[in-house]
């Protein structure tokens, strides 16, 4: 076991959407950082940073315009944690979280009142905020309808781009599919083995030279998700001038390369602001010391570390994240053993049919907080002075369902940071 | 409206039809077997598993213990390929009935059933997981069988002998002609067609509709649905069949399963076959009482629940389930004046093949046929249509086979696409309204912790790729099959499972918004409010 003698300002517990949003945010307002949390949701992320896209979920009513939606379920569900922040608050959150990536290589878009239509995967078509630069193309050429080619590969599973022709057939007609080898690839590939591949530039330009018989009347390329590990947009800029096409990248089945493009980014990036980070470590053990500072074992064994915080920021999502655990009778958060707002029992968690249109109680459950995002304890008051949540572990909100998974971490991160550091 | 010509219509592809067709088709009788939904689609895929050695029934029914012992000897014999020849023991703990315990011995006895005492130290030794608290132990001749194999393997000898099969179809009315069954009509749910089927005899195999069934054609049958839920475990927790050695009761019997465990069973009452499906408060159930047996029960991974339908026979207005007979019902309908229409309901996985024995007499000597039952002796050939459902015969089958293009599409159970493409092969069409659901019938797909979440997308793009789904139809049976995994699904989700819930929740409605409807709204993207 070591122990770290430094005393930080903030502990971010978390490292999916939430937590990575939260390191950055304090440590661009210079405070003291330490990061500890196993590998979130961003791992197994699309790359695609929703903001808010339906509501009511019973409905399954689509948005395009996300304000106009966190207005709506503002007003339905006032507990909703868009409930307690200001438009600015979210604005600025988006554009400094995405303004750090588009500075690390990893440039996002999107329109300012709107959200954007992306083809998935499966060939559905989803509503989101801001996108990878690399899949812009995609929505446009939707959008437009326009004669375009989607291209996949022998050994690449899960990822078919027939599928994605035929769901889209009376969509998008002119939209057609190639599957072709993938340059010195044999037997099963995987997306990050076919990014590293597109690294070099003599791969790309066989890669052309495949499919440029089968794309010569249309305007648009897409591929699934491989163009390039760390640098993406360099990948399909050499490809556009390669091709004399536009090309684009519909994210893969997750894992899909996003998730580590992402985490790469993060990984680079929170060091190089001052952030402590104990990446793959839980913390095991929290106690309270005097003065009110946290004192927390992160890591188990002989990799334990010890570390001393003056405040924290819960970001250890719900389930998925481990952020709430559940035994056979109740759900119970992980690390401070706040308490979770939840159905009765078990029997009340999910509904009998798993696409319900009203989605799953157990997915609105979470731990409540203030307005100052700072978690009730049983009393119904904070907890404690110097612990804020924010993130997918909050109450009252159902991400998956409403599509604002990465907006709402973001956004509660940006303003659990700026009460804390109050 | 098409007509087709059969002597036999079998009606129900269980265990007890598909039977009953091989039986038939060894006698050279030509039959026609018509099923609603797919192959083990009721009780006969909704249970154990367990071929009993009779020693579960020598208390209760000792008629049911003796047809046990003697069934479950000629299974190991004729169809070793779908039996794992575990043996079993029953186990008393401190609390159980000592009378019962004292008197098991003497009950075997009386039916010839085999049994053993063990010491009770012994029976930790050769299975570590029991209870630390045992006052007996017993073994005990039981096993444990796959009924999808069975089934296939018996479906799949009948067509060899020149037997035809349909699945997807539902009988939707009889014609009667006086005192006989002229047509039976069908909907085929794949197409939506109707269709008649002209035969000599009609049999009613349908188990747990049975009752529906005849009322179609004019007869009455009085049967008490009794539901019973099971549990899946991750891991194979015993070596053998483990019974709890008692009066029957929710959680009794754990049965090894190739690398799982199969813990169960409750007991409820419902009002209509088509309600059944496991409940978290069985779940409950289930787990209470039967870790005073083998504790780890407590805390182990569980995959999954599911539940089959017991269809108890009754006359008169009997009400508790298991007090009503467990042996199997053979009704000739002449008594409700209609003479070509037989029924068999009831019984167990274990009789199965004794039932259609029964119901072939009958057949053959309406039917005047002298041709003798050649199913207690005659081996079942094994089958490419039952090989697949083998635990570690698709991963056993991609190793041998070297295809570096064979991609793993199922990576729980490690099952390939060369193998789903077999699958689809000994599928001959009828697909039913998910090919997916057909598919995971037929192997292990779905079957892992990530029950089809994400096999199922895999397998989806599979199916677009070789033409077998076009337009939507790929979501909208993708979406089914999860949809019915999840009835397993739902009732188990704490723990680990929860876990993957949510990531399969965060992947179908998060990432693929696959919970919206994706067919009215493909053009108001870009429409405003």
């Amino acid at each position: 076991m070591t122990r770290d003698d430094a005393i930080y300002d903030v502990m971010v517990i978390g490292a999916g959407f939430a937590g990575m949003a939260a390191a950055l945010f304090a440590s661009a307002q210079g405070l003291r950082v330490v990061q500890a949390g196993a590998t979130g949701g961003i791992d197994f992320s699309t790359g695609f940073i929703d903001l808010m896209g339906v509501h009511p979920v019973e409905e399954g009513h689509r948005w395009n315009n996300p304000w106009s939606a966190i207005k709506a379920v503002v007003r339905d569900c006032p507990k909703h944690p868009y409930g307690l922040l200001e438009r600015r608050e979210i604005e600025e959150s988006l554009d400094i979280f995405t303004g750090f990536l588009t500075e690390q290589g990893l440039e996002y878009v999107g329109r300012k009142e709107r959200n954007t239509c992306a083809i998935t995967p499966a060939g559905t078509i989803k509503r989101t905020y801001r996108v990878p630069r690399t899949a812009w193309n995609g929505s446009v050429a939707l959008g437009k309808k326009a004669p375009a080619l989607i291209v996949d590969f022998h050994g690449l599973k899960g990822f078919s781009g027939k599928q994605l022709v035929e769901t889209q057939q009376h969509n998008w007609p002119e939209l057609r599919s190639v599957r072709i080898d993938f340059p010195g690839g044999r037997g099963e590939l995987y997306p990050e083995h076919l990014a590293w591949a597109l690294a070099d530039p003599l791969i790309r330009e066989r890669l052309v030279a495949s499919i440029a018989p089968h794309a010569a009347d249309v305007e648009y390329v897409g591929f699934p998700a491989v163009l390039g590990l760390n640098d993406p947009q360099k990948v399909v800029t050499h490809l556009e001038e390669l091709f004399g096409k536009r090309i684009f990248e519909i994210p893969t089945l997750p894992p899909s390369i996003a998730g580590p493009r992402l985490r790469a980014v993060f990984d680079r990036g929170l060091p190089s602001q001052g952030v402590r980070t104990l990446s793959q470590k839980l913390v095991t053990q929290v106690r309270k010391m005097d003065g009110g500072m946290f004192q927390f074992d992160v890591g188990s064994g002989a990799a334990r570390v010890t570390v001393v915080a003056k405040a924290a920021i819960l970001a250890t999502g719900r389930f998925f994240g481990k952020g709430l655990w559940a035994d056979r009778e109740k759900l119970t958060e992980s690390v401070f053993g706040l308490p979770v707002v939840q159905p009765e029992n078990r029997e009340g968690w999910h509904r009998s049919e798993f696409f319900d249109p009203k989605g799953h109680p157990a997915n609105t459950a979470g731990i409540e907080v203030d307005s100052r995002f700072r978690p009730l304890g049983t009393s119904g008051l904070p907890a404690y002075e110097n612990l804020f949540a924010a993130g997918a572990i909050l109450a009252h909100q159902d991400w998956m369902r409403m599509k604002c998974g990465a907006g709402l971490a973001i956004a509660t991160a940006y303003k659990a940071v700026e009460e804390l550091n109050k | 409206m098409k007509r087709l010509q059969t002597r036999v219509l079998i009606l129900g592809g269980g265990a007890t039809g598909t039977g009953l067709a091989r039986d038939l088709a060894l006698r050279g009788v030509q039959c026609l077997l018509a099923e609603r939904r797919d192959i083990n689609a009721g009780a006969s895929g909704g249970n154990h598993g367990l071929l009993h050695s009779g020693a579960r029934y020598v208390a209760s029914d000792v008629e049911a213990a003796v047809e046990c012992r003697e069934e479950g000897a000629i299974i190991k014999r004729i169809a070793p390929q779908c039996v794992d020849d575990s043996g079993g023991i029953f186990v008393a703990v401190q609390g159980d009935d000592e009378r019962y315990v004292a008197d098991f011995e003497r009950m075997c006895a009386k039916s010839q059933v085999p049994v053993r005492e063990l010491d009770v130290l012994a029976a930790r030794e050769m299975e570590p997981t029991l209870s630390d608290s045992l006052i007996a132990a017993y073994a005990v001749e039981d096993a444990s069988v796959d009924p999808f194999m069975l089934s296939l393997d018996n479906m799949a000898q009948a067509l060899s002998l020149g037997a035809r099969y349909l699945r997807n179809s539902k009988v939707v009315g009889f014609v009667r002609d006086g005192g006989r069954i002229q047509f039976t009509r069908f909907n085929d749910e794949t197409t939506g067609e109707f269709f008649e089927v002209e035969a000599e005899i009609v049999v009613n195999a349908t188990g747990a509709w049975a009752g529906l069934v005849a009322a179609m054609a004019g007869a009455h049958i009085n049967i008490l649905y009794s539901s019973g839920s099971l549990l899946v475990t991750q891991d194979r927790i015993t070596r053998r069949v483990v019974n709890r050695l008692r009066k029957a009761a929710d959680s009794d019997i754990l049965v090894p399963g190739g690398t799982v465990s199969i813990l169960g069973t409750t007991s409820v009452t419902i009002n209509s076959p088509d309600d059944c499906r496991p409940t978290v408060a069985e779940t409950n159930l289930i787990i209470d009482d039967a870790r005073a047996m083998i504790p780890v029960l407590e805390t182990t991974r569980y995959i999954r629940a599911y539940s089959g339908v017991r269809p108890l026979v009754i006359s008169g207005d009997g009400s508790d389930a298991r007090s009503v007979s467990r042996g199997f019902s053979l009704i000739d309908h002449a008594q409700d004046n209609v003479g070509n229409f037989i029924t068999i309901t009831g019984g167990k996985l274990t009789t199965y093949r004794l039932m259609a024995e029964k119901t072939a007499d009958v057949v053959c000597e309406k039917l005047g046929v002298d041709a003798p039952c050649l199913t207690r002796t005659e081996p079942l050939p094994a089958s490419s249509m039952g090989k697949w459902t083998e635990p570690g015969r698709a991963p056993k089958s991609w190793i041998q086979n070297r295809d570096a293009d064979d991609l793993i599409l199922c990576e729980c159970e490690m099952v390939s696409k060369n193998a789903i493409d077999s699958i689809i092969g000994n599928m001959v069409g009828m697909r039913g309204n998910s090919m997916l659901k057909a598919i995971g019938l037929r192997s292990r797909v779905g079957k892992g912790p990530c029950q089809g979440g994400f096999c199922g997308l895999r397998i989806t793009g599979h199916l677009y790729d070789q033409g077998h789904v076009q337009g939507g139809h790929g979501i909208t049976e993708l979406k089914s099959f999860v949809g019915s995994r999840w009835r397993g699904f739902s009732p188990i989700l704490w723990g680990l499972p929860l876990v993957q819930a949510d990531l399969q929740e965060a992947l179908y409605c998060g990432a693929l918004d696959m919970e919206l409807d994706h067919n009215t709204e493909y053009f108001s993207c870009e429409d405003d409010e």
